[in-house]
């Protein structure tokens, strides 16, 4: 038995977050304010979306955590931890057997499924921030539905660098609606948002939670003559010899070798259990 | 004919002091109209009432919108006003910078408006910027340059081609000469004369340069601790004024 309360939060923060999540949901895409608590790690390490998992989680959840796609590094490790420990629910790392997802900077790549909640940890809610530094604007902006400003960063992008340059926490608009950053995912995630399963958004130090319920529509930003573009290296990976996952650069010695590898670790470990092989397997394994 | 703008009895109090108090005047189609006085006359305050960026506390600016004929900008609801403010109406500032996004390059200063209202193609918003900085007399190859990198007096010029790409109906402009030297003021009256009259603008133009009225405003209004204390063609007011205020001001013009 842990000395915590379960899921370390109290029970009536957590309903706090919950009305926040029930807000979220209702109006998708809107940013809802929430009494955001300390968190024992540091701002920036996933302390909102650490607050939506404990809001959310149950006993008998199954508990993923990823960071930048995998299940092995110090940020997952750290948070998966803290919930074996303060609510003692099972953990895993296969995508297909989690009911919960916590996640910075990544959509898995086996899509979900309805049942699973998927968990975003968000530096900076509003896309309009380094557009427009005023806070009460912003909120008029997204009151009113004043989104060209939005457009003038692609369009500044397409000037300097004759493309789209933005490649992660690429806008959408949801439903028709609201602009909403979808954290920093890269773009190439982007069209995985309109999935069977609820997508939850915590920013633990801007104190905001908004969230996407399953099915919902969600369009990247573009111009009619420079259309979005899912973009990935044009690599296939060289541990499983995935085509179409995000691929992570590796630089493996300092004569320019390099190799590219599935940013989504458990995707890649049961392609390669499947017997899917890279250009590079052998060597890896040696 | 009916007028573009109504402003009926505006009034603006700061607690106890005053504003500007009880103004009122017709503004037709095609007209200009210059508001001078002395700093802290409360032209300045009238212009924000105007322009919707300050709430007068009594009286009324009627405008002649495009789609529901006269209405009350002081009592419509806000998504409306702001509409107006970036369709039909421009606002040009003394200060480039206010009305400039410094860090944006001289095409998306220019083009914002137009993705405001719903432009979504970058090769047509990028001509329309492109026309534009000629037609303000700004080379066209510093379209991708940052404002911070342009002059004073091209500033101002940029400031003016970002407010009429959506070819507005009514320009506010607040001392758009303001800290400008003469040779570029003259460049820029110059300019903003030939927009007025191409483009069928009307326009309300604060200052205290009474050239500048000279130039451009067919009507003038002279204030004064925010009463109007004369109004009339500008020729007029300027050539043969009646009150004592404007007789000072007139006089005070330094001949060179």
């Amino acid at each position: 038995m842990s000395d915590y309360n379960f899921a370390y939060l109290d029970e009536q923060t957590k309903r706090m977050i919950r009305r926040a999540i029930l807000k979220g949901l209702a109006i998708p895409g809107y940013q809802v304010p929430f009494a955001s608590r300390e968190m024992p790690m540091p701002y920036g390490w996933g302390t909102g979306g650490v607050q939506v998992s404990a809001a959310v989680l149950m006993p008998d959840d199954v508990f993923k955590v990823i960071d930048q796609g995998a299940d092995d590094t110090t940020n997952a490790v750290s948070i998966r931890k803290f919930f074996e420990r303060t609510a003692e629910v099972a953990v895993t790392e296969a995508t297909t057997e989690a009911t919960v997802i916590q996640t910075r900077h990544r959509i898995p790549e086996t899509p979900l499924t309805e049942g699973q909640v998927l968990v975003y940890q968000v530096p900076i809610p509003e896309p309009l921030r380094f557009l427009e530094p005023r806070e009460t604007e912003t909120r008029k902006m997204h009151s009113l539905e004043e989104y060209g400003l939005m457009h003038v960063k692609l369009y500044e992008d397409i000037a300097r660098h004759g493309q789209i340059a933005t490649s992660y926490a690429y806008p959408v608009k949801v439903e028709g609606r609201y602009v909403m950053d979808p954290s920093p995912i890269p773009k190439f995630d982007n069209p995985k948002m309109e999935m069977a399963a609820i997508q939850l958004f915590g920013a633990g130090r801007e104190q905001r939670i908004y969230a996407l319920p399953p099915y919902t529509k969600v369009v990247s930003l573009d111009f009619e003559d420079y259309p979005f573009e899912a973009s990935k290296p044009d690599k296939a990976c060289d541990l499983c010899g995935a085509e179409h996952s995000y691929l992570d650069e590796v630089i493996t010695d300092d004569q320019g070798g390099r190799m590219f590898v599935c940013s989504d670790t458990d995707y890649c470990a049961s392609r390669r259990a499947a017997g899917h092989r890279g250009a590079l397997a052998a060597e890896d394994a040696a | 004919m009916t007028p573009l703008l109504q402003v009926k009895d505006v009034t603006k109090m700061y607690g106890q002091r005053i504003g500007c108090r009880g103004v009122g005047f017709d503004l037709y189609p095609g007209e200009v109209m210059g508001i001078v006085g002395e700093s802290g006359s409360g032209k300045s305050t009238l212009l924000n009432c105007m322009a919707g960026h300050m709430a007068p506390d009594a009286g009324e600016v009627v405008f002649h919108t495009r789609d529901r004929g006269p209405v009350d900008t002081v009592t419509m609801s806000e998504p409306e006003r702001r509409m107006l403010g970036r369709t039909d109406w421009a606002f040009v500032h003394q200060h480039a910078r206010d009305g400039l996004r410094m860090s944006v390059s001289a095409g998306g200063n220019i083009g914002e408006r137009l993705m405001a209202v719903g432009a979504r193609h970058y090769g047509d918003i990028r001509t329309q910027a492109e026309d534009w900085l000629g037609r303000v007399e700004i080379d066209a190859a510093r379209l991708d340059d940052r404002p911070t990198a342009f002059s004073g007096g091209m500033q101002q010029r940029l400031q003016i081609a970002r407010n009429l790409v959506t070819g507005p109906r009514l320009v506010f402009m607040d001392e758009p000469t303001g800290g400008l030297d003469v040779s570029v003021q003259a460049r820029l009256l110059d300019l903003l004369r030939g927009l007025v009259r191409d483009m069928g603008l009307s326009a309300i133009i604060v200052t205290h340069d009474l050239a500048v009225v000279r130039l451009l405003a067919d009507r003038l209004m002279v204030m004064k601790d925010g009463h109007v204390v004369e109004t009339g063609l500008t020729d007029q007011v300027l050539d043969d004024p009646q009150h004592g205020y404007t007789q000072l001001l007139v006089s005070s013009v330094l001949q060179v």
